[in-house]
């Protein structure tokens, strides 16, 4: 099963590693990984997405809190939240293909960051679907170049049954 | 007043109560050892890096105290790796101090630059690269509080030369607090409940305890809990000395060579209580079939121990002692159970088990037995002496037939089996225990892994004690090759040994050599009550074998017994 685990760790430098060590020493995987600084300019966050049975996760859930500079850990697979990755991409484009395009682009409420005459750069926000989906329509234009970020995720307030 | 980086760490470790460093010098810590004079350390000159974090590691087994390294830059960083990923298998304190190229010239390949904080990131409980003077002193600091706290282990700090040249105000703080690193003492009120519900309802329950009961010094309060409650205690080769040999309770080791009491134990407890111990693949052989008819109880301080090899029933993170200690006080005040006969039946079964099988091996032969010599050391010594070991069958042999009755008295690689680790363990146990007996007991391949710690035994007036049991193989490869491989001695037969008594003349040591049974007895008492370094080369019954075993992913019960 996917899990999404929430790290905040001390923002001090050899942090990353000591985190990739461990996944790539133990033998787990790490399917993306976001980091970034919080609000609070010494700790920063980790979105970390892996796969694994139970006792995996159970494994590299304590494995991570066993680290010194890691504060927290949160498996927000348990919790209702959400969640977001950025895609940037070129698609190609002719006279012919563009008006198309931007139709999808509208559908999925994407932007249009950057055009020229061969192709346009188009942003996607969104969930792992919604990025596999337009993926999907895009690709018979051509997608000459693709950028992605790791999953970032934030528990919903309001905790519904 | 203002200090120089270099005074800085020596004071902070006069602050430790660090009284003795294992270190070899070189040119990005010079500025330490320039000092260091100046302070009342004893500084332990090894011969290699590497032997000297076995022996900080030796002294900090021996001790209970942290140990303590301080190595060069580069290759001097380099060769205490083994040490290191050994303490940490083990849950060894110790600080290892590195010197580091000048802060200006790390990552440009500089003279004897290495990255040591990047290499031993797998292998340390947590490392430092101390990049300001300002930060040192409470770098010093955390490096020994975690070194020494929760699940111990070493810890390495990395000292950039220019850094222990700089300058700032001393001042060692006294208290310490780290947001990410609290760890957790106390057992949980729900689980002791829980584990109490079994224990009171069991009627074969067993103790299976590891080196987490001598880190913790649970060892009293496990000797009590099992005489009390009247439960058989095995230990794996960690918890040897965890629990009186002599007591009746006794089963002796489990696992690849345990006793076929303690294995046939773990397979029919109806309650396992694990303290301080991991289930590693060497104890629990094939997982799925380990201890089969057993609920289990997993005591130990470290959340990763627990469900990391094995599901338990009870899990109770916390420190071996306080947990046996709660579980204890509420078992005591149980009037409704009658220890003294609750597992009578148990014991008896378990005591058949004993006797129809005890650690045995064949006395006849052309050769000198092993297990012969690591007897007479018993008998000689009485019990009293802390016995080291290399790794392989010498080590197992000295787990078997020698009976450990205190805690740290026996001294050995056990996560990592790191071979070449006796010694200079033996000589950091020796400095610890200057009034004790220590002796390594060791095979000829081993021995010579870390020979070279003979001058430093020398020099220091060591009265260590090795004794080689010298079978002219690689001993533990041979017995699988034998046994698993058809006899394909490939590269395990040790052909051109040296003479270990004239290379102990030439270190300055006494050297012994013995090849018939009856010079065994003579001999080892002119070595051990001889006020020197000695080697005693013990010519041994070429292919022994250590017996019983359990092949490597087979069923504990699936002993091969002699």
């Amino acid at each position: 099963m996917r899990h999404v685990l929430s790290v905040l760790v001390e923002n001090e430098a050899g942090v990353l590693s000591r985190v990739a060590g461990l996944f790539s020493g133990r033998g787990f995987n790490i399917e993306s990984l976001n980091v970034a600084p919080t609000l609070e300019p010494d700790v920063s966050l980790m979105t970390i997405t892996t796969r694994g049975d139970e006792q995996i996760i159970e494994q590299i859930v304590k494995q991570l809190r066993k680290l010194i500079t890691v504060i927290k850990v949160v498996d927000l697979s348990y919790e209702q939240v959400v969640e977001r990755e950025m895609v940037l991409m070129k698609v190609n484009t002719t006279d012919n293909t563009r008006a198309e395009v931007l139709r999808i682009v509208d559908i999925f409420r994407c932007k249009v960051i950057d055009v020229s005459l061969t192709d346009l750069t188009i942003e996607v926000t969104g969930t792992q679907s919604k990025i596999k989906a337009i993926i999907n329509l895009l690709q018979r234009f051509g997608i000459k170049e693709f950028v992605r970020s790791g999953t970032v995720a934030i528990k919903r307030t309001m905790q519904l049954d | 007043m203002e200090l120089t980086g270099a005074q800085i760490l020596l004071e902070s470790l006069k602050k430790e109560g660090v009284k003795y460093i294992f270190g070899f010098p070189g040119g990005a810590v010079i500025d330490i050892y320039h000092y260091l004079p100046e302070y009342d350390f004893e500084h332990i000159l090894v011969r290699h890096e590497q032997g000297a974090v076995h022996a900080a590691d030796g002294y900090a087994r021996s001790s209970g105290k942290v140990g303590v390294c301080l190595v060069t830059s580069g290759p001097g960083a380099t060769n205490t790796v083994t040490g290191i990923a050994t303490a940490y298998m083990d849950s060894i304190p110790l600080v290892v101090f590195t010197g580091q190229v000048p802060t200006a010239l790390i990552g440009n390949d500089a003279f004897q630059e290495v990255d040591i904080v990047g290499i031993t990131r797998p292998c340390t409980k947590h490392n430092f690269l101390v990049k300001d003077v300002k930060e040192l002193a409470l770098t010093i600091k955390k490096a020994f509080h975690i070194a020494r706290t929760g699940r111990p282990g070493p810890v390495l700090v990395d000292l950039p030369k220019d850094v222990m040249q700089a300058k700032a105000e001393f001042s060692y703080p006294d208290k310490i607090y780290l947001r990410s690193y609290n760890p957790h003492y106390e057992p949980n009120k729900k689980q002791i409940k829980r584990a109490i519900n079994l224990l009171c309802k069991s009627s074969r329950p067993l103790i299976y305890a590891g080196g987490g009961v001598i880190s913790s010094k649970a060892n009293e309060i496990l000797t009590t809990f099992a005489r009390t409650f009247r439960i058989p205690v095995t230990t794996t080769l960690m918890g040897l000395g965890a629990f009186p040999a002599d007591d009746e309770l006794w089963l002796g080791m489990l696992g690849m060579h345990g006793t076929y009491a303690a294995n046939m134990s773990v397979n029919n407890a109806d309650v396992l209580i694990s303290v301080g111990a991991r289930f590693d693949d060497r104890v629990t052989g094939k997982i799925s079939t380990f201890a089969p008819r057993a609920k289990i109880i997993h005591i130990d301080i470290d959340p990763t121990s627990i469900r990391k090899n094995v599901q338990v029933d009870v899990p109770l993170v916390a420190d071996c002692k306080l947990a046996l200690e709660n579980l204890f006080n509420f078992l005591v005040d149980m009037d409704d159970v009658n220890w003294e006969t609750k597992h009578v039946e148990w014991l008896e079964i378990v005591k058949e088990w004993k006797n129809k099988h005890p650690l045995r091996y064949e006395k006849s032969g052309t050769y000198i037995k092993p297990q012969f010599v690591i007897e007479k050391i018993y008998d000689l010594t009485k019990g009293e002496a802390i016995i080291t070991t290399e790794v392989g069958q010498n080590q197992m042999w000295a787990a078997q037939f020698y009976n450990y009755k205190y805690p740290r008295t026996f001294i050995s690689s056990g996560g990592l089996g790191t071979m070449g680790y006796g010694f200079p363990a033996a000589i950091g146990a020796q400095i610890a225990n200057p009034d004790k007996l220590v002796i390594d007991i060791a095979g000829d391949g081993s021995i010579q892994m870390n020979i070279q710690e003979l001058a430093t035994a020398v020099s220091y007036n060591l009265p260590v004690k090795i004794i080689i049991l010298n079978n002219g193989y690689l001993g533990m490869v041979r017995q699988w090759q034998e046994l698993f491989y058809n006899k394909n001695y490939c590269a395990t037969v040790l052909q051109k040994n040296p003479n270990f008594v004239a290379l102990a003349k030439a270190y300055g040591a006494e050297g012994f050599r013995i090849d018939k049974q009856e010079d065994v007895e003579p001999v080892l008492k002119q070595a051990l009550f001889s006020k020197n370094t000695c080697v005693v080369d013990v010519i041994v019954e070429p292919e022994e074998n250590v017996y019983p075993m359990v092949p490597a992913g087979a069923s504990l019960t699936e002993m091969l017994l002699v």
